[in-house]
Parts: C-alpha cells; sequence; structure tokens
C-alpha cells in the first residue's frame, strides 16, 4: 500500500499545493496544465455526478478507481479540495484529508498571517508537517521497487 | 431496488443504449402563501429551487407542477412563465409539487459523453503506469460501474453503494450485447440498440442480480 501524490486546489481552481511520494509516471504535460486537466476533470466529475445521482446527495463524489489507482477527493465548505491518489488497497481516506485540512492547513497556512490564501503555498513549516504525516499514515509503505 | 441504470457507450463516446430501473423519487407538494419562501432560479430551462430547504424540498428540486397541473419546462400549463406566475399576489395560495429534475434523454447523451472523457482523463493523470480509466466511482449515494471491453465499448452501471455482484453484471451485460443485439441482423454497429430480445434479457439480467446481492433490508 502506499500513497502516490496530493493536490490542493482553492475554489477557484488554483493549485494551492502538490507533493508526491511515490509516483511512477508522470502525465507528460508541464505541471500548470496537470493542475489545470485535474481540476477540470474533478469539476467536471461533481457536476456529472450530481445530474447522474437517482437520490440527493449530502456529500457527493467521494472516490473513484481505475485498474491501477484510486484517487479520494475531500472538499470543505469553503471550496478548498483536497485530492489524494493512492493504491487500490487503501480503504476510505475521508478522515485522513479531513485531518489533513483541520490539522494542517488551518493550522500552518491560515493561522499564519504572512501566507497569502489563494496562492500557491510557500510555507516550508506547512510542507514538512505534510511530508511527516503522510510517511506516518499506517498505508504509507514504499514498496521495493 | 438497488440497481438504478444502466448505460452503453460506444467507443466515440455516443450513447446507444439506456435504461432506467424503476427509482422511487421524493417528491413533495405543498401549498404557499405570498410572499415564497424559496428563492427560485431557472436552470437549464427548468425552475429549480436555489435557496431555501424546507419540509423535503430541497435546493436543486425543480419545480413539476403548480395546483396539481404539470408544468412545462420554465412555463406553467397555459404558457405563462413561472416565476412571473409566482410573482403575482393575486394567484396565491398556490400549490407547488417538487422532486429532483429528471433526465431528458438530451442530458443522458451528454452525460454519457461526459463520462467518456473523464474515463480518459482518469487514465492520463495516473500515477501508476497502464492504468485503465476509471472503473468505479463513489458517491454517498450510488456507485457507477464501468467496464470497457476491448473493443471499446463501454457499459455503465449506476447502483446502491452496498449491491456486490455487479462484476458479475457487467461481464453478463456483455455476453447480452453480444448475443442479441451484434446477432441481430438489423442491429447496425455503433447505433443506438433497438432490439427487444436485448431489453427483455437485460431487465432479467438486473433482477436476478438485484436479487443477488444486497447487504442489508429494505435496499
Amino acid at each position: 500500500m502506499t500513497v502516490h501524490n496530493l493536490y490542493i486546489f482553492d475554489r477557484n481552481g488554483s493549485c494551492l499545493h502538490y507533493s508526491e511520494w511515490n509516483r511512477k509516471k508522470q502525465a507528460g504535460i508541464s505541471k500548470e496544465e496537470e493542475f489545470k486537466l485535474m481540476y477540470g476533470m474533478l469539476f467536471s466529475i461533481r457536476s456529472f455526478v450530481s445530474k447522474m445521482s437517482p437520490l440527493d446527495m449530502k456529500d457527493g463524489f467521494l472516490a473513484f478507481q481505475t485498474s491501477r489507482y484510486k484517487l479520494h477527493y475531500y472538499e470543505t465548505p469553503t471550496g478548498i479540495k483536497l485530492v489524494m491518489n493512492t493504491d487500490l488497497g487503501v480503504p476510505n481516506c475521508r478522515d485522513t484529508l479531513q485531518q489533513i485540512y483541520s490539522m494542517l492547513y488551518v493550522e500552518y497556512i491560515v493561522k499564519n498571517p504572512q501566507c497569502v490564501l489563494s496562492e500557491s503555498l510557500q510555507s516550508d513549516l506547512f510542507s514538512s508537517k505534510l511530508d511527516s504525516f503522510i510517511r506516518a499514515l499506517p498505508f504509507f509503505s514504499v514498496r521495493a521497487a | 431496488m438497488a440497481i438504478f441504470s444502466v448505460y452503453v457507450v460506444n467507443k466515440a463516446g455516443g450513447l446507444i443504449y439506456q435504461y432506467d430501473n424503476y427509482v422511487p423519487r421524493a417528491e413533495v407538494e405543498k401549498t404557499f402563501s405570498f410572499p415564497l419562501d424559496l428563492v427560485l432560479k431557472i436552470h437549464d430551462e427548468k425552475v429549480v429551487v436555489s435557496f431555501g430547504q424546507r419540509d423535503g424540498i430541497r435546493v436543486g428540486h425543480a419545480v413539476l407542477s403548480i395546483n396539481g397541473v404539470d408544468v412545462n419546462g420554465k412555463y406553467t400549463a397555459e404558457g405563462k412563465e413561472i416565476l412571473e406566475y409566482l410573482k403575482d399576489p393575486a394567484n396565491y395560495p398556490v400549490s407547488i409539487r417538487f422532486g429532483r429534475p429528471r433526465l431528458s434523454s438530451n442530458e443522458k447523451l451528454m452525460l454519457a459523453s461526459m463520462f467518456h472523457s473523464l474515463f480518459a482523463i482518469g487514465s492520463q493523470l495516473s500515477p501508476e503506469v497502464g492504468s485503465s480509466g476509471i472503473e468505479m466511482l463513489e458517491t454517498d449515494v450510488f456507485k457507477l460501474h464501468c467496464f470497457q471491453t476491448l473493443t471499446g465499448i463501454k457499459f455503465i452501471v449506476l447502483a446502491d453503494p452496498r449491491q456486490s455482484g455487479i462484476d458479475a453484471l457487467l461481464r453478463k451485460i456483455y455476453e447480452i450485447y453480444s448475443d442479441f443485439a451484434l446477432k441481430n441482423p438489423f442491429y447496425s454497429l455503433e447505433m443506438p440498440i433497438r432490439c427487444e430480445l436485448f431489453d427483455q434479457n437485460l431487465k432479467s439480467a438486473l433482477e436476478i442480480a438485484e436479487k443477488a446481492g444486497t447487504f442489508g433490508p429494505g435496499s
């Protein structure tokens, strides 16, 4: 089991943070374009899911999986979107993403007056805390490649 | 009832078959006095609730009928605009029925081609090599399962999150497609499927799948 990468988007679609751990394949386009493509996909999935749903939804879109990876999605009411890609064995990560938001993003970004919200995050403290948080997850283990 | 609907999408992203299994729809009828305590807006030629949830009326619900007469898009049965009609205090008290808007066949075509591209992007953004597109998409009220054949046809099933045995059902639908659509001499490839035997067999496969695998009663 492993964590591949993590994206944080704000509600306007700009990528606030990106970090990767065990990523074997790059998308073959520049990072800026990849962020736009990822945000566009999430935006379309949200609209797709809300139209497709036969019943009223509460949380909406939670996750999708392909044959090789699983994408976990969490959105706050303020529109911050956290996206984490893991392998297929990882169970529901909603709590983990919520913890990243409440324990790391709110603590080290929102409470830091020098961090400009809605811009790419520059805080080293946040990056290192996030890195150690992800590495401490029970399902984070680098497989011998 | 735990399987909501089935979509078949050809390799160009066109919808060639769609079947809605019966879904109980939450519809609410209420009598209102002037002024209305909901905010309504026009969205996609329908009048929907944009703010104010009460008594089972939710944001996103559309106006289905006024005083027991079904509305026609954003117009009343007499051809007046609904929003104008509801602005006039002389028309109150008024009884309005709300419910989730039904998908028109155009919207279904659009959603099918939308999924076609989401499927491709899901594979392109993969952090692992050799990934397929989206096989399963999960929300709190339904799960979408997709099976793509080697020839590029996609079979999509929307089901309750607790429903099991969907993989077997998808392969069964593929089998039914090969037997009753492809072997039908009047069926032209990549075109919408209008074969009675395909319909019948699909319906019975859905019934069997629903009986076979749900966890918990009442689902």
